[in-house]
């Protein structure tokens, strides 16, 4: 079982508010992916989940059991750190099997746990290695299989794939959701990286400034957004933000469109602008439009469009997918 | 043209420092080469430096008045023992300090650090007065215990260095694999900083080695150490330069053995975090 509570749960250091109040419920066996800009808190909500840090106020559940004031062993939780934290004076195998020492497991049952860990995250041939001997993604697996060797009741990840290469953090990324997939474990994933929480989530959890700004499944984040900040936050490239006249039409104080939810046209349409810059990235092209009415909009549009700076081009909202939003930036 | 200036210029830094070097090491020298002379020899005006009876006796002659291996004994003891407490004393000092910060860590390590500004002979009188008490007057235990004050915050700042050099997250780590405060001390913490422990032990044991001001207004014979039984051989009518040479040879020698196989260890150590 792994479902986690979080009952008004605070965070305070010195004068600064860094997690004013949050409620959350994190269901066993549950994908969620704690996301936001930088300095939103969303570390410090996982750290305090572990019990790395204390907190100022609330409660935290584990299976329906009050773990606040536990020692981060004792909440029976497995984490694995952007800086990967391995112990670079011990082998790879010590390094897997520190927990089950700690645990004061028997040889036999730690060297069995540790060679099947090793099997699945394909590092038996690396296993006599020292840390400082590995390259970046055999050092994450390692904190991984530190990780599963305890069988953890919820795995918690603090941006694991921020120091990798591209290409790595891609494979990486679905060994991780492969690794949910097999073990069936809650696990929290903490990232300031939209393509990964989309991703890999279950369900995301949006963080700004302490608080939650929306809890959903990534197609709900992505579909519809609760506030401005979510709609500029999930989706890349960004949404497009109107304002002004184009945005009073529909009855609001600001309108988002997707880039993908426009069509584009030479002859005529809603909003007539220049191509400013055009992305060619094979698959897609992204165009920068200054349009006379709605300002800078961001295109999404056809591999292989022949659009280039300078073109005059018509771009027309698909109605059905603008988003309003009032004075407060809620969405309506 | 440029590559010969910079050759010019290598030969005289080489000569410099060659210079500096031999100028630095010329006491020792003087005291070795002394110790081999005659006492009629060591005290000849002008000196004589290599082209005079090489003799024995001065050695022969100390060996004979005190027991060099039982100051070695001391010494050792002493040196070995005050450093082993204040490493017991300092690890968890300095793991508080470098991973759990106080409003006040800084102020407390700048005072620990401002007791070593003191001058010692300003804290004598009750310090002698407190071991007569306790009967720790020329006793090791006694000389370890004073060894170990003296050169405690030295070892504490050392340490408190080596390990801000450690990250934080895998002591974290540790603590999530279930650690407990001793487990995280002597299976993480330890081991990653063995080779800053390692220099830190040897400056105290060449510090303690070294000390003479507190081991000799403290001990007399039993207990003590090759400075007491250096200083016995000056005497107010400094007639015996031979056998104080001869005396402070072999008390020197130890230590400046150990030293020389330990330099590297012991040049990382004192620039650590200085430069990094």
């Amino acid at each position: 079982m792994g479902s986690i509570r979080l009952n008004k749960v605070s965070k305070i250091f010195g004068e600064l508010k860094v997690i004013p109040s949050i409620d959350l419920e994190i269901e066993n066996g549950e994908f969620v992916v704690f996301v936001g800009p930088s300095g939103c808190g969303k570390s410090t909500l996982l750290r305090l989940i572990a019990g790395l840090e204390d907190t100022s106020g609330g409660t935290i559940e584990i299976d329906g059991r009050n773990v606040t004031s536990e020692a981060p062993a004792k909440r029976g939780l497995a984490m694995v750190f952007q800086s990967y934290a391995l112990y670079p004076h011990m082998t790879v195998r010590k390094n897997i099997a520190f927990p089950l020492k700690m645990a004061g497991e028997e040889q036999a049952v730690i060297d069995r746990k540790v060679a099947e860990a090793a099997k699945v995250l394909n590092l038996t041939d690396y296993l006599e290695r020292k840390p400082g001997q590995l390259s970046g993604g055999q050092r994450q697996r390692v904190a991984i299989g530190r990780a599963i060797v305890r069988q953890p009741t919820a795995f918690l990840f603090d941006e694991p794939l921020s120091n990798l290469d591209a290409a790595l953090r891609v494979t990486m990324r679905l060994e991780i959701s492969e690794l949910h997939q097999q073990l069936g474990t809650t696990m929290i994933y903490v990232t300031h990286d939209q393509v990964e929480a989309m991703t890999m989530a279950d369900k995301i959890v949006v963080l700004n400034r302490g608080n939650i700004e929306q809890v959903g499944s990534p197609l709900e984040l992505y579909s519809r957004p609760r506030n401005l900040f979510v709609a500029g936050f999930i989706g890349s490239p960004r949404m497009n933000l109107i304002e002004g006249a184009e945005a009073a039409k529909h009855g609001a104080r600001t309108i988002g469109i997707r880039p993908e939810h426009m069509t584009v046209s030479t002859t005529d349409g809603a909003w007539k602008g220049t191509v400013g810059v055009a992305e060619h990235l094979g698959s897609d092209t992204f165009c920068h439009v200054h349009t006379e009415s709605a300002g800078t909009l961001t295109l999404r549009t056809a591999g292989d469009a022949m659009l280039k700076h300078g073109d005059t081009i018509y771009l027309t909202p698909d109605e059905r997918r603008i988003h309003k939003f009032n004075n407060e930036g809620l969405a309506v | 043209m440029a590559r010969s200036v910079s050759t010019s210029r290598r030969i005289t830094f080489t000569v410099v420092a060659w210079v500096i070097a031999l100028i630095l090491f010329f006491p020792i020298l003087w005291t070795i080469i002394t110790s081999f002379k005659s006492e009629g020899d060591a005290i000849a005006f002008p000196p004589v430096f290599l082209n005079f009876h090489w003799t024995l006796d001065s050695y022969r002659e100390v060996q004979e008045r005190s027991d060099y291996l039982l100051h070695v004994w001391n010494s050792a003891a002493v040196s070995f023992g005050s450093t082993l407490i204040a490493l017991l004393i300092s690890i968890p000092a300095a793991w508080a300090m470098a991973f759990n910060p106080g409003k006040r860590t800084k102020d407390i390590l700048m005072w620990m650090l401002s007791t070593k500004m003191m001058p010692a002979v300003a804290v004598l009188v009750p310090f002698y007065l407190a071991f007569k008490n306790l009967g720790l007057l020329d006793t090791k235990l006694g000389l370890i215990i004073i060894l170990t004050m003296m050169n405690l915050p030295i070892i504490v700042w050392m340490l408190y260095s080596y390990f801000k050099e450690i990250p934080g997250e895998i002591l974290e780590a540790a603590r999530m694999d279930g650690a407990t405060l001793g487990k995280e001390i002597v299976y993480v913490l330890a081991p990653m900083a063995v080779p800053g422990i390692a220099s830190t032990v040897l400056l105290n044991i060449i510090l303690s080695w070294n000390e003479a001001f507190w081991t000799l207004n403290l001990s007399a014979s039993q207990a003590a150490p090759l400075s007491t039984f250096i200083a016995s051989y000056s005497s107010p009518e400094g007639l015996f330069w031979a056998k104080l040479s001869a005396a402070s040879t072999l008390a020197i020698a130890p230590i400046l053995v150990m030293g020389w196989f330990s330099q590297k260890q012991l040049v990382r150590g004192l620039t650590f975090g200085a430069v990094k």
